[in-house]
C-alpha cells in the first residue's frame, strides 16, 4: 500500500468508517453499542490511532496530571458544596464545621485546597515545557492561546475559591484584587461597585463568587480544556526536538517517529499519576498548609472589614504578578504592568522569530534568557510573599525588568542572525531503553 | 443517485437571501443585548444594600483632641480625627513632599478641597481605605514617628503608602491620590452626618 496523505474521506454524516480503517469486532454488546454510538471509532481515532512522538520525556507528564487534578477538584468541590453555606454569617462557620464535624470533611477540604496549589504547580511546569521546546510556535499558536485562556480561567477560579472560606485573608485579598479594576480610567469606580454588588466586599460579593466558582467557571474550564485537546488533535504534540513527526511518514502512512497514544502513553502517564499522588498525599496528610504557603495563617480568623492583616499576600501562585504590581510606585502603571505580565504569554508565538522550536537547537542567548526568565519568575514569587519594603522592592524591580525583557526583547534575540541556531536533525533523537 | 440530488440553481436570489440572513442575525443580536440587561443589572447594589448605605451620624464632641474614632458608612471605615492646633500646624511646610498637595486630582467635595481637606480645621473626616488597593492605613500621628521629617499622619501596612494628617499622599507611595473625603455636614455643633450635605444624600 502506498503512503497516502490523510485525505478527508467523503462520508455521510455519522456513517461508520469503512472496515479497513476500523476493523473492530461488531458482535455482542459492543456491536450493539457501536451501531448506535461511535465508541470504538472514537477510541480508534483518538487513542489507539492517535500517534504521539516517541521521544517524550519527563516534561510531558504535566498535561495529563493537570487533567487529573481538574477531575479531583471537581469531585472534592462537589462534596464540599454539600456542606458549605455561602454567606457573610455562615461561610466561616460552615468551613469550620467541615473541618471539625463532617466525617472525613477535613480530608476532603485539604484535598481541595492542596489540589488548588497542585493545579498551578503542574500548569506552570506544563507552560515551562512549552517555552523550553517551542510548543507555542506555528502551527500550535491556537493550542497555546487556548491553554493560556484555561490558565486565566484557572486564576479566576482560584481567586474566587479563596474568598469562600471568608477568613480575614479571603476578605482583604478580595478587597485588593477587586480594587485593581478601580484603576481602569473612567469606568473603574462604578465597575468595582458593580462587581461587589455593595459599597464594600459583602454578602452579595461572596454569593456571586460562590456561583461563579462552583458553576460558571468550572463549566467554562471543561469546555476550554476540551477545545485545547481538540486543537491538539489537529496539530499533534510537539516534542523535545521540536520536529514535526507528520513530515516523516512510513509506508503505512503512520509517522515513523510516532507511537499510538494508547497503550504507550496512557501507561506512561499512569506512572506519572502514581508519583504525583505520592507527593500529593504527603502534603495532604502531613503539611496541608505547607507553612502558610498553601493556606495562609490569617485565613483562620473570620473576615473583619475593620482590621487589615499586618501583611497581605496572595497565595503563592499569584505572587510573581503581585510582586510586579508592588514594584511600581504608581498604582495605575503597576496594575497595567501586572496585566501585561500575564497577557505577554499570549503573544509568544509572534514574539519568537527563531526558525527552530526546541532549545536543544537554539543558541546560547535564547537559553540564557529562558533560564533568567525562570529564575526571575521564581524570585518574584518569593518577593511577592515578602513585605514591600527596602531591598525587597529593589530586587522586585530588577526581576520585573528581566521578566519583561524575556518577552519584549525576544523579537531581537531570537533571530538566527543574533543567536545562531544549530542544524535540526531529520528524525527525532531517541535512544531505546 | 442522480435522481435524488436537489439542484441548487433553481432561481435563488442570493442577494435577497443574504440580506434576510444578515437582518435575522442583527435582530437576534439586538435581542441578546436586551436579554443581557436584567442579568447585568442584578449585579448592581440591591435595594437593601442601598438602604443600608444611608447617612451615618456621629457625635464628634466625644472625641478627645488628638484622637481618632472610626465610624462605618457604606461598609467603609470613616476616620474622624479631632486635630489639635499643633497637628493642624504640621500640615504646612511639606507640600514639596506630596504628590497632590492641592488635591487637584483627588476625590473630595469642594468644601474639602483645601489644605485642611475639611470643612473645619478641627475635624478631619476621611474614608479610611487606602486609595492604592483598599487596605486600612494605620495611625502614625506623632511627629517624627516614621523618620525625622515625619509630620504625623497615616501609614498603610499593605504596600507602604504614607499620608499626612489631611490624608494627602507622600511621594514614593504606591497610592497616587489623597485619601478620599466623603460628603458630610454638621447639622449642629456636636453632630457629624456622613453621606449627606447641602446637595442632598450621596
Amino acid at each position: 500500500m502506498a503512503a497516502k496523505t490523510p485525505s478527508p474521506e467523503v462520508r455521510a454524516p455519522g456513517a461508520p468508517l469503512p472496515d479497513t480503517v476500523n476493523p473492530l469486532p461488531r458482535k455482542g454488546f459492543m456491536g450493539w453499542l457501536n451501531k448506535r454510538m461511535p465508541v470504538d471509532e472514537f477510541i480508534a481515532n483518538q487513542l489507539t490511532g492517535y500517534y504521539a512522538p516517541k521521544n517524550f520525556n519527563i516534561w510531558y507528564f504535566f498535561g495529563s496530571l493537570a487533567l487529573l487534578v481538574l477531575v479531583m477538584q471537581l469531585l472534592t468541590g462537589i462534596f464540599l458544596t454539600m456542606f458549605y453555606k455561602p454567606g457573610e454569617l455562615t461561610s466561616f462557620d460552615s468551613v469550620e464545621f467541615i473541618m471539625r464535624e463532617v466525617n472525613s470533611g477535613w480530608l476532603i477540604r485539604y484535598l481541595h485546597s492542596t489540589g488548588a496549589s497542585a493545579f498551578f504547580i503542574v500548569v506552570y511546569l506544563h507552560m515551562f515545557r512549552a517555552l523550553l521546546y517551542g510548543s507555542y510556535k506555528a502551527p500550535r499558536e491556537l493550542l497555546w492561546i487556548l491553554g493560556m485562556v484555561v490558565y486565566l480561567a484557572l486564576m479566576a477560579e482560584a481567586f474566587m475559591g479563596y474568598v469562600l472560606p471568608w477568613g480575614n485573608m479571603s476578605f482583604w485579598g478580595a478587597q485588593v484584587i477587586v480594587n485593581l479594576f478601580g484603576t481602569i480610567p473612567a469606568i473603574g469606580p462604578p465597575l468595582v461597585e458593580w462587581i461587589r454588588g455593595d459599597y464594600g466586599i459583602a454578602d452579595a460579593t461572596l454569593n456571586r463568587f460562590f456561583s461563579l466558582h462552583v458553576v460558571a467557571i468550572p463549566l467554562a474550564l471543561l469546555l476550554l480544556v476540551m477545545l485545547h485537546l481538540v486543537a491538539l488533535r489537529r496539530t499533534g504534540s510537539n516534542n523535545p526536538d521540536g520536529i514535526e513527526i507528520k513530515e516523516k511518514l512510513g509506508a503505512d502512512g503512520k509517522p515513523l517517529d510516532g507511537i499510538p497514544f494508547h497503550p504507550y502513553y496512557t501507561v506512561k502517564d499512569v506512572v506519572g499519576v502514581g508519583v504525583f499522588l505520592m507527593l500529593f498525599s504527603i502534603i495532604v496528610f502531613f503539611v496541608p498548609t505547607l507553612g502558610g504557603l498553601f493556606l495562609e495563617g490569617p485565613n483562620f480568623e473570620p473576615a473583619n472589614p475593620m482590621s487589615t492583616p499586618e501583611h497581605i499576600a496572595p497565595v503563592w501562585y499569584f505572587t510573581p504578578f503581585y510582586a510586579i504590581l508592588r514594584a511600581v510606585p504608581d498604582q495605575r502603571t503597576g496594575a497595567l504592568l501586572m496585566g501585561i505580565a500575564v497577557l505577554s504569554f499570549l503573544l509568544l508565538p509572534w514574539l519568537d522569530r527563531s526558525p527552530v522550536k526546541s532549545m536543544r537547537y537554539r543558541g546560547p542567548i535564547s537559553r540564557i534568557m529562558l533560564a533568567l526568565f525562570a529564575v526571575s519568575f521564581v524570585a518574584l514569587g518569593y518577593l511577592g510573599l515578602q513585605p514591600a519594603e527596602g531591598l525587597y522592592v529593589i530586587l522586585a524591580r530588577i526581576f520585573s525588568v528581566i521578566y519583561f525583557a524575556y518577552f519584549w526583547l525576544m523579537p531581537i534575540y531570537s533571530r538566527p542572525s543574533v543567536d545562531p541556531v544549530k542544524a535540526v536533525p531529520e528524525r527525532v533523537v531517541f535512544n531505546a531503553h | 443517485m442522480a435522481e435524488n440530488v436537489v439542484v441548487a440553481d433553481d432561481g435563488v436570489d442570493q442577494s435577497r437571501r443574504k440580506f434576510l440572513t444578515n437582518a435575522t442575525i442583527a435582530t437576534g443580536a439586538v435581542g441578546a443585548v436586551f436579554v443581557a440587561v436584567p442579568f447585568v443589572e442584578s449585579w448592581a447594589p440591591s435595594e437593601r444594600a442601598r438602604a443600608l448605605g444611608a447617612p451615618t451620624e456621629v457625635d464628634v464632641s466625644k472625641i478627645d483632641p488628638g484622637q481618632m474614632t472610626i465610624a462605618t458608612w457604606r461598609r467603609q471605615p470613616i476616620y474622624i480625627v479631632r486635630r489639635t492646633p499643633d497637628m493642624v500646624q504640621h500640615l504646612e511646610g511639606h507640600d514639596g513632599d506630596l504628590k497632590d498637595p492641592k488635591s487637584d486630582s483627588s476625590d473630595q467635595p469642594d468644601y474639602a478641597k483645601n489644605i485642611l481637606r475639611a470643612r473645619n480645621a478641627e475635624y478631619l473626616v476621611l474614608i479610611g481605605t487606602c486609595t492604592h488597593l483598599g487596605c486600612l492605613p494605620k495611625q502614625r500621628f506623632a511627629a517624627g514617628e516614621l523618620g525625622p521629617s515625619w509630620p504625623g499622619g497615616f501609614f498603610c501596612p499593605c504596600h507602604g503608602s504614607r499620608f499626612d494628617l489631611a490624608g494627602r499622599v507622600f511621594n514614593g507611595s504606591p497610592a497616587s491620590v489623597n485619601l478620599r473625603v466623603p460628603r458630610y455636614e454638621y447639622p449642629n455643633d456636636k453632630l457629624l452626618r456622613v453621606g449627606a450635605d447641602e446637595k442632598g444624600v450621596a
